[in-house]
């Protein structure tokens, strides 16, 4: 981690217009909550399918992404990235530090939105605001390093990675379950499957491979991003 | 320090951006002098780091610049490219630069560097509404706030007023008698003349000249050189001018003569005289290949 970096990383992410996509989504969820608390009365149904499909189906995917990529992506494409690299410091530790600003990002406008959402509907009832806390945190973690990863090899990043979160995990994985093996958000919902005791909410993927998985994908990504920012390249207009 | 290139190409699929070229940048303000596209990004990439060589070896005092983030404790880099954090001030990026070096007294280095290049008065503005000139000196100040032992600059004098650039120039030059190592690209001769003791020319990716730049300078003026003339008795005149042997060959086309002169400057002393002693006026004389490409070109092939 370099303090410096960081706190380049978070004024270039917080500055931009990127702050009112990463605020606009969780504060979509809590109205909803709110919403339906107000008009339905409190439902752990209800509560668990908001969770599954906008919580960790929509709003965590896209912050991943919107996080993950703008963490360095931006940096990359105009060349300002030339002024943390030219530094006596190893590329792998710039890899982490952009790492842990995006997960910070995804723990503050994903992970806390969940809870509070959660919370607004059903209380901590049958531990379904713990468990899909947990869960985003977790999976938030895991999309920040990959998106990250994906923002470093590839200027089409975010083309990438909504193929990825929409085509993937979205259609493939809802039609065909042995795809949810292989899709951070199953692993997230696995994670909140097992910390929660409620009956609406059951998962394929166990919370045994969920979460050696999230920690190997999350861990081989920022390892990855780190090996590959010690080749950056810099192309002229030649 | 020496920075040395052993044959070093880089090539981009079957494109060759640097071919087979060695040399050393010793001490004191070398400048790599060539016309766009001749490569100078790709080499100047492939010293700071930023561009693994196809072929050869890029070292700095022996020890591999590629892959080893250790020699920017001795390498100040200022790339071409514009962009800087916009959303920073100047005494900001400045400072995180010094930061990022680890330097032990951070804010006094970057207060020496922003007067270094006359920044101080705009140091608290962000950077986003600086001037192109503004913007590279804030970039310069980056690059030197360790005190960099190498200093390289990929065409810093671009879009700098002339003031500005004469501040830069007297700057390189300065920490050039000071014995640190500079290397700085640019496609104009005069700026390189200007600045640097010692020259290198690179032409369409391959090393076309090398030495000191009074050297580089009269083979280039030597060189024989084409004019056109157009005076009242172009006829007349040629047949004066051919009597002498500056003047390698005359033709009579319907714009005016054509002249090969063979020895630049007794050319250009002989030719009024030659005019005026055959009563011809002169109305127009104009080099027909003064060009850059045409100048570098001429130095590969005698180089070859």
């Amino acid at each position: 981690m370099n303090g410096v970096i960081a706190g380049i990383s978070y004024r270039a992410l917080l500055g931009r217009r990127r702050i009112w996509l990463l605020v606009m989504l969780p504060a979509v969820l809590v109205a909803l909550a709110g919403l339906l608390r107000y008009f339905g009365g409190p439902s752990e149904r209800i509560a668990v399918a908001l969770m599954e499909t906008f919580a960790i189906g929509t709003m965590l995917p896209l912050l991943g992404l919107i996080a993950g990529t703008g963490v360095i992506g931006p940096e990359i494409d105009d060349g300002t990235i030339v002024h943390l690299l030219s530094k006596p410091i190893a590329r792998p530790v710039i890899a982490q530090t952009k790492f842990a600003v995006a997960a910070s990002m995804l723990a503050v406008f994903a992970a806390v939105p969940t809870l509070v959402a959660a919370y607004l509907l059903i209380g901590f009832e049958s531990g379904v605001a713990l468990g899909f806390t947990v869960g985003a945190l977790a999976g938030g973690i895991a999309y920040a390093a990959v998106f990250m990863l994906l923002g470093v090899l590839t200027r089409h990043a975010v083309t990438v990675g909504i193929v990825y979160a929409l085509i993937w995990e979205g259609v493939v994985g809802g039609f065909v379950p042995g795809a949810q093996k292989y899709s951070i958000q199953y692993w997230a919902r696995s994670i909140a499957d097992q910390l929660s005791s409620s009956a609406f909410l059951s998962t394929e993927v166990t919370v045994g491979f969920a979460v050696p998985a999230l920690v190997v994908v999350t861990v081989g990504a920022v390892v990855w991003a780190g090996q590959r920012l010690r080749s950056f390249s810099l192309t002229g207009d030649e | 320090m020496n920075l040395e290139l052993t044959q070093v190409s880089r090539w981009y699929g079957n494109v060759v951006a640097v071919n087979d070229v060695t040399m050393t940048i010793r001490p004191g303000v070398t400048g790599l002098l060539g016309p766009n596209g001749a490569g100078k990004s790709t080499l100047l990439h492939m010293m700071a780091g930023f561009l693994a060589p196809s072929s050869g070896t890029v070292t700095l005092d022996g020890t591999t610049i590629w892959r080893n983030h250790q020699i920017y404790r001795s390498i100040g880099l200022v790339p071409e490219r514009e962009a800087v954090y916009g959303f920073l001030t100047g005494w900001q990026f400045v400072l995180s630069s010094a930061q990022l070096h680890r330097l032990p007294d951070a804010e006094d280095a970057a207060r020496k560097a922003l007067a270094t290049v006359e920044m101080e008065s705009a140091k608290d503005r962000r950077i986003e509404t600086y001037s192109k000139g503004m913007r590279q000196r804030v970039k310069v100040a980056a690059a030197l706030v360790h005190d960099p032992q190498v200093l390289l600059l990929d065409e810093p004098f671009n879009g700098m007023d002339p003031r500005q650039r004469l501040h830069l120039m007297d700057l390189v030059r300065a920490m050039g008698t000071a014995g640190k190592t500079i290397l700085f690209s640019s496609h104009i001769l005069e700026e390189v003349e200007r600045v640097a003791q010692h020259i290198e020319v690179l032409v369409a990716g391959r090393h076309a000249a090398s030495g000191d730049f009074r050297e580089i300078r009269r083979r280039m003026t030597d060189r024989p050189h084409l004019f056109r003339v157009r005076s009242s008795d172009d006829r007349r005149l040629a047949s004066a001018l051919i009597a002498d042997a500056s003047s390698g060959s005359v033709s009579l086309t319907a714009a005016g003569l054509e002249v090969q002169a063979v020895d630049f400057r007794r050319f250009t002393w002989l030719l009024p005289r030659v005019a005026r002693d055959a009563g011809v006026r002169v109305w127009q004389v104009s080099p027909a290949d003064e060009d850059l490409e045409s100048v570098f070109s001429y130095l590969i092939n005698r180089s070859s």
